[in-house]
């Protein structure tokens, strides 16, 4: 494996060996020093064009853990600011010798267009509406540390799919490793035409005794503003997940937030805060999945 | 660069027109002298055209010249070079250059421009509404009286989207028989559009251009033709919807015309899945449906024309992100190829469609003339038999943004006469 740009890359197979992998990392972040020496003296560039503490820290996390050199670089205050094409950045960082570039841009197929200019790995930490790959990595993983499996389980998908990077990369891996997916949400924030693999529900209330897994999607304030639904307090009595919803879901059923969330609108503080909630959980298994990326991508074939 | 300028007198031997029992030609004093087996070769340069097909010069109604303002993607001579080597005596400039032709100057300035190039007949298109803004009609009448004689107007690239504006517009050019091109796209069902809306956006993740934006502004413009008695003609119609729409419309009369670019005859939204911007185009590639559509309409006339919609753009315009991106494609030298590819050699459909409607439409007296003695000598002689690779960078255009790049595609332009001067010989533009 070159790059990680789509979830859709990943058969079966590799993606479970991604998670056994990240489950032996999770090992070495629980010890007193949680180092690896596997890739001294690899560079690893966070390229990041949008705003995103969370997904950054969490592969430079993954990155030092590994003991890569790790160089961050923002769009902000950087040549981008000043007008640098992609082209000319990959070009750069290619002079640089970076052997890892982990991509976050708000275009989506902005990481499928960078891999055509450098010579090292493309790992994608969010394109555009497109895709999200480690964050559905870490949500596989998470349900599977927590439910045992994940061949046969029924998956919810709650919100904004239409604009969701989540949502398709989820989407992508849970089909590849047998899970059932249904996508609720407005009609307008669901893709008019969906292939045969996905159902589509409009019902959270009828689709919640059956799920065992819920997974909320953020809504973003945009949304609000443009005629997607009516308003904010609509949307949360038809689509937010509270406490009367989360009593509606089998008692092993577990609901899951990639963040940030905004509490009262598609998640309740009760929900979020329950011990049914894997949020935690997601950020921490967060590390020990782009290790195992980073590892495969840049160790495995050593 | 040297220009012919003397008169010249050129023999074409054994030329099959449209395809016909091969035939010679005589083209002297800018006009077909003589049609007919073993003339004399007296006083005359001779062309072998053994083996060729001899089609009446191709009549591009859409082409983005690109001068004045981006003259890094195109001028009127490069484009005018393409043109010619494309087989093409005339070609309609389209008008969102910078500064907009929506005056009488900008018009002739790119007219005059055409003229010094002198390799095919630039016919300005004058814009629709000041500054493409679709917000107050631009002179419409001085751009038709100017030296240009301007005769059809658009705001490509822009819909003409306020229907209180269309219908203006549509009524105040029957005064000097002008036809109003609309460039359908209901700019609110479109904001932030990619490419079409269907399964592949919706698995890239960009957003989606639906059908329903074109076919929608093509229902109420041509019921806002037949209403006001106005022609219309319909730019890069893209979608089975439309063909539909359109069909409907001509059945009962209205006065509509209709163009298909060669892209959308060939081309799908498949293609966007490697996110090369070189596929993003307005409006976007569609579905196979849509295809299959398309090329009946063509077929069957519903479609009046193909039309290149040539879209030049710099390299730093391409060699991005896809939503930054600008849309448009080369077209101007592939578009004998891909409609041979499409059609078949049916000659004298490919004359009718590229050649004899648009100079209609346009108003190109000269040009879209059947090739018989007395006719002017605009014409292209094609060999049918000839596959070629494309290579961008071998176009002559200024721009690569060709969406044809390593396909095979049949017929080579081999001569482009224009009124009886050779604007192509060999497969070589002249100037």
């Amino acid at each position: 494996m070159k790059h990680l740009l789509s979830t859709a890359d990943l058969d079966a197979a590799t993606a479970t060996e991604i998670l056994d992998i990240a489950t032996e990392m999770a090992s070495v972040s629980g010890r007193e020093i949680k180092k690896l020496p596997t890739l001294r003296g690899r560079t690893v560039v966070n390229l990041f064009y949008e705003d995103s503490t969370r997904t950054r820290i969490s592969f430079e996390a993954a990155a030092k853990r590994l003991s890569a050199d790790v160089i961050n670089f923002s769009a902000k205050g950087s040549s981008v600011e000043k007008g640098e094409s992609l082209k000319d950045t990959a070009w750069t960082l290619q002079a640089m010798g970076a052997d890892a570039v982990v991509i976050r841009h708000p275009a989506s197929g902005a990481p499928h267009r960078l891999a055509n200019w450098v010579t090292g790995s493309v790992l994608n930490a969010g394109d555009g509406t497109h895709e999200h790959p480690t964050q559905a990595l870490l949500d596989a993983y998470t349900i599977r540390s927590r439910m045992g499996r994940i061949d046969g389980l029924h998956v919810a998908i709650v919100g904004d799919v239409l604009h969701s990077r989540v949502a398709r990369s989820n989407v992508l891996l849970l089909n590849t490793l047998g899970a059932k997916v249904t996508l609720v949400g407005p009609p307008t924030l669901v893709p008019t035409d969906l292939n045969a693999s996905v159902q589509v529900a409009y019902d959270l209330d009828a689709v919640l005794p059956q799920a065992d897994v819920v997974m909320m999607l953020r809504v973003q304030k945009e949304r609000m503003t443009d005629s997607y639904f009516p308003s904010a307090r609509e949307y949360s009595r038809r689509y937010g997940l509270d406490g009367a919803r989360l009593r509606r879901m089998p008692a092993h059923a577990i609901v899951m937030h990639p963040g940030p969330m905004n509490r009262g609108m598609e998640i309740t503080p009760e929900v979020a805060d329950s011990p049914r909630s894997t949020i935690v959980e997601q950020v921490t298994n967060g590390v020990s999945v782009r290790m195992a990326c980073l590892y495969l991508l840049l160790g495995g074939a050593r | 660069m040297t220009v012919r300028r003397t008169p010249v007198t050129i023999l074409i031997r054994n030329a099959r027109v449209l395809g016909g029992e091969p035939t010679d030609l005589l083209l002297r004093d800018g006009v077909i002298a003589e049609i007919g087996a073993g003339l004399s070769a007296e006083g005359a340069e001779v062309v072998d055209g053994t083996g060729l097909v001899a089609l009446p010069g191709l009549v591009d109604l859409h082409t983005h010249l690109r001068e004045p303002g981006r003259e890094d993607a195109e001028t009127v001579y490069t484009g005018s070079r393409a043109a010619a080597l494309g087989g093409y005596t005339a070609v309609c400039a389209m008008a969102n250059t910078s500064p907009v032709a929506d005056t009488a100057g900008v018009v002739e300035q790119v007219y005059r421009l055409g003229q010094e190039a002198g390799l095919v007949d630039v016919q300005p298109i004058g814009a629709v509404t000041v500054g493409l803004a679709g917000e107050r009609l631009a002179e419409l009448g001085a751009m038709a009286d100017s030296a240009a004689r301007v005769r059809v107007f658009s705001d490509d690239g822009f819909c003409v989207a306020d229907p209180r504006l269309m219908r203006r517009a549509l009524e105040y050019v029957k005064a000097f028989d002008g036809v109003i091109a609309q460039h359908a796209e209901e700019p609110r069902l479109t904001q932030g559009a990619q490419m079409h809306e269907g399964d592949v956006s919706a698995r890239l993740g960009l957003t989606g251009w639906p059908a329903v934006a074109e076919e929608s502004i093509i229902a109420r413009d041509v019921l806002l033709a037949g209403h006001v008695g106005a022609r219309l003609h319909v730019c890069h119609v893209s979608t089975a919807g439309s063909v539909e729409i359109i069909r409907m419309a001509k059945a009962r009369g209205v006065r509509v015309t209709a163009e298909v670019t060669p892209h959308h005859l060939l081309l799908t939204h498949e293609k966007a899945e490697s996110y090369d911007p070189v596929f993003k185009v307005n409006p976007p590639l569609r579905t196979d449906a849509d295809v299959e559509a398309l090329r009946e309409g063509l077929r069957d006339g519903t479609i009046d024309i193909v039309a290149t919609d040539h879209a030049p753009h710099a390299a730093e315009d391409k060699e991005c992100e896809w939503a930054y991106a600008r849309p448009g494609m080369l077209g101007l030298e592939t578009a004998l190829p891909i409609v041979l590819d499409v059609l078949g050699e049916d000659w004298p459909l490919i004359a009718e469609r590229m050649s004899y409607a648009p100079a209609r439409i346009a108003g190109l007296d000269g040009h879209g003339n059947a090739l018989t003695a007395g006719a002017p000598a605009n014409l292209t002689l094609v060999d049918p038999t000839v596959r070629w690779s494309v290579d961008p960078t071998g176009l002559a255009s200024l721009s690569h943004n060709t969406p044809y790049a390593g396909m095979t595609v049949p017929g080579r332009i081999v001569a482009t006469f224009l009124r009886g001067v050779p604007t192509v010989l060999d497969g070589k533009v002249q100037k």
